[in-house]
């Protein structure tokens, strides 16, 4: 059978699966819609939060960022994995004791305040919008390429299944279809990673392979621990050695704010605190938070091995290379732009990080515009100056040289020469990623509008019925709005969600750790030092991103602040706003104390 | 505890808001030595001191010590801290329970 016939088969059989489970627990009543009814196992929930939490950046694109990145990619594996600590100790087990449904309803009730509740409620809504685009963005691009429909076809399947199975089931539906998921996606990932790692190491866990010594070194002479090799290639073409730390804008202090933005970003991320709600009491939501990293860590420690074996795999094996022997993956991924060649004339590839490039990939450029580029190139090869263009300094210039990062992870299983019906599979993995992060992150925005929104602030006398109603058309007009940023993406997806993890560090973390933590912080305080937060982070996120504004250096940091990593300042300066305004401001009031009370007592 | 030959209300209401205290107490220690593991395998070993830990590679493996803590060991680290804190504030649940049980 060919990779699309076996791609329709997994694909068509997830996707019933997941339709059936979304049938088999649909829901009626708002608990169970937004918490699942609270009885989801500890295991489960940890399942469904993994399967939540790991997107389509984590499976598509995290591997290929590691692997361009080197060393520096460890700021996603830390701040990704990092933040889910800080959940398990500082938030999760509180806000389940408080027991609300979402996280702009805690900010409003401890903090008395509706105003509080209103921001809360716009930064979640961002949030997860910002989420949503790049997942919708994930499902486009594996439809375009494993099932050669039109990017637009793609994105309506995914819209609609999404559609169904949320307003169905709700959060219930939802949990039970991303313990399916998790599966899926898990299995897809690790695959083809244990099938490289034997390939070029002979072990079977990649942690260990990435480790080991290479079975043939492609370079007589070097020592053949893989990292070795791997960094002798890097810096013989033109590279920073890969295991080589601080270089270019990574300096430390920008590897140390960036993960830790990334990490608080986590710990305040809407879609994620909300998992805790669904489990029956605190000890089963520590032991969910447990699992759920245990789950995702399956991935995370996978992940860097697969990104040093296909860095390494595909240096060696495009370096050299003629149009004749260039592999199979090259030319089926050539057809979607995310990778190309343009000769320099000798015949021969050459993979390098200097001006002598031949890879590039199209970006946004258009496919229109792109063979016409490539037919320009053709003719100054051929000696035309005149008529022609050298297409690779033009392609340099738009900063598009080596391949698309999201190429590693989907084309490994072809790099790895594994079964058809296994590079299928990895497509189903990649479609349970995207869509069990956009179906969660959904639901917040559904409940963050109907609960906290239209019944907790606008109308508080609405019915159950009627809020279910409310629900369920926000999740509708939400997927519309998420399908048009699919069919849309927004050229700054990557810079965006730089922006969605400064802003959760710098306005949910502070509060909610504050609340739990201290009886003291009153409303004002709080909302000055979310407001602060929020405006002092957009401002420099906006001014640097799309502004071209020059970054801060504060008069020590080398190469200046770069914009992921300036979220916790954010949060620094939210943290100083609360402490020097608290003593002039009332305390909250008693009501408060003793709720706060009750979330530090055990529960019974 | 032998608050039993206290039946007072009064004392019996202040030593269970003491027993609250307590739990608390023992929840922040718990938690703080905990954080402070988070902070030291992940952006100590990883980041602050990566260029001296990269002197050392893990014997048998082309691991530097510095890139291991933070592309691996930080990971490893993070599951067993969750792990541990399930592990022990779930007990103290039960110590604190059982006591208000016994105290009844």
């Amino acid at each position: 059978m060919s990779i699309l016939n076996w791609t329709y088969l997994f694909v068509g059989l997830s996707f019933s699966l997941y339709l059936f489970i979304a049938w088999r627990v649909r829901v009626k009543d708002t608990q169970g819609f937004y918490v699942a009814g609270r009885d989801v196992p500890a295991y489960a929930n940890g399942m469904a939060t993994a399967a939540d939490w790991m997107s389509a950046a984590s499976f598509i694109s995290m591997a290929g960022l590691i692997s361009t990145m080197g060393y520096a990619g460890s700021v996603y594996l830390m701040g990704w994995t990092g933040g889910f600590v800080l959940l398990a100790l500082c938030l999760a087990p509180y806000l389940r004791k408080m027991g609300h449904y979402t996280v702009p309803e805690f900010i409003g009730d401890r903090y008395e305040s509706d105003v509080a509740r209103v921001i809360a409620i716009i930064c979640a809504v961002f949030i997860s919008f910002t989420y949503v685009a790049g997942q919708m963005r994930g499902v486009g691009v594996v439809f375009s390429r494993f099932l050669n429909v039109d990017i637009s076809t793609g994105v309506f399947i995914g819209m609609f299944i999404v559609f169904i199975y949320a307003t169905l089931g709700g959060m219930k539906g939802i949990t039970w279809t991303q313990v399916a998921q998790y599966w899926v996606l898990i299995t897809a990932f690790l695959v083809p990673t244990i099938a490289i790692s034997i390939q070029l190491t002979g072990h079977v866990i990649p942690s260990f392979g990435m480790g080991a010594t290479l079975i043939e070194p492609a370079v007589v002479g070097q020592t053949n621990f893989l990292l070795n090799a791997l960094d002798g290639t890097l810096t013989d073409f033109g590279w920073h050695a890969y295991t080589e730390a601080f270089e270019g804008k990574w300096s430390k202090f920008n590897v140390f704010a960036t993960a830790l933005t990334l990490m608080v970003g986590t710990a305040g991320l809407p879609h994620v605190i909300v998992r805790f709600y669904t489990v029956k009491n605190v000890q089963a939501a520590r032991w969910s938070a447990f699992w759920a990293l245990l789950f995702i860590s399956i991935l995370y420690l996978s992940a860097p091995s697969l990104a040093s074996f296909s860095r390494y795999y595909m240096i060696h094996t495009l370096n050299g290379s003629s149009a004749e022997t260039l592999p199979d993956w090259f030319h089926s991924w050539e057809k979607t732009g995310l990778i190309l060649w343009l000769d320099d004339g000798d015949g021969l590839v050459r993979y390098s990080g200097d001006q002598s490039n031949e890879i590039f990939r199209s970006g946004k450029i258009g496919t229109g515009e792109l063979e016409s580029i490539k037919n320009k190139h053709q003719v100054w090869l051929s000696g035309d100056t005149a008529n022609g263009m050298n297409g690779r300094q033009l392609l340099l210039d738009k900063q598009l040289s080596g391949p698309d990062r999201d190429i590693i992870m989907l084309a490994a299983p072809e790099m790895a020469s594994l079964s058809n019906w296994i590079i299928a599979f990895v497509a189903a993995g990649g479609l349970a990623a995207a869509l069990s992060t956009a179906s969660g992150l959904l639901l917040v925005i559904s409940s963050s509008i109907a609960n906290d929104l239209y019944y907790r602030t606008l109308n508080p006398k609405a019915s159950q019925k009627n809020q279910l109603l409310v629900g369920r058309m926000t999740i509708a007009v939400a997927v519309v709005i998420a399908g048009y940023f699919g069919l849309n993406p927004p050229g700054f997806v990557g810079q965006v969600v730089a922006f969605a993890f400064g802003l959760a560090s710098a306005s949910f973390f502070p509060a909610i750790l504050l609340g739990i933590f201290n009886q003291r912080v009153g409303t004002v305080p709080a909302i000055c030092g979310m407001l602060s937060g929020i405006s002092l982070t957009a401002y420099y996120i906006i001014n640097c991103v799309f502004l071209n504004g020059d970054r801060w250096t504060l008069g020590m940091i080398e190469n200046g602040i770069t914009p992921e990593a300036f979220g916790m300042i954010g949060m620094l300066v939210n943290f100083a706003i609360v402490f020097i305004m608290t003593p002039f401001f009332p305390p909250p009031s008693d009501r408060v104390k003793a709720i706060i009370q009750s979330v530090r007592s055990p529960e019974a | 505890m032998n608050q039993t030959d206290k039946p007072d209300t009064l004392t019996s209401i202040d030593t269970s808001s003491h027993k609250i205290n307590n739990y608390w107490k023992k929840n922040l220690k718990i938690m703080s030595a905990l954080l402070f593991c988070w902070f030291f395998f992940s952006l100590g070993c990883g980041v602050l001191w990566v260029d001296y830990l990269n002197q050392y590679t893990i014997p048998g493996t082309g691991f530097k010590l510095g890139f291991w803590f933070a592309q691996q060991g930080s990971v490893i680290a993070f599951v067993f801290i969750v792990l541990i804190y399930a592990l022990m504030m779930n007990r103290a649940d039960k110590e604190a329970n059982n006591a208000n049980l016994n105290s009844k």
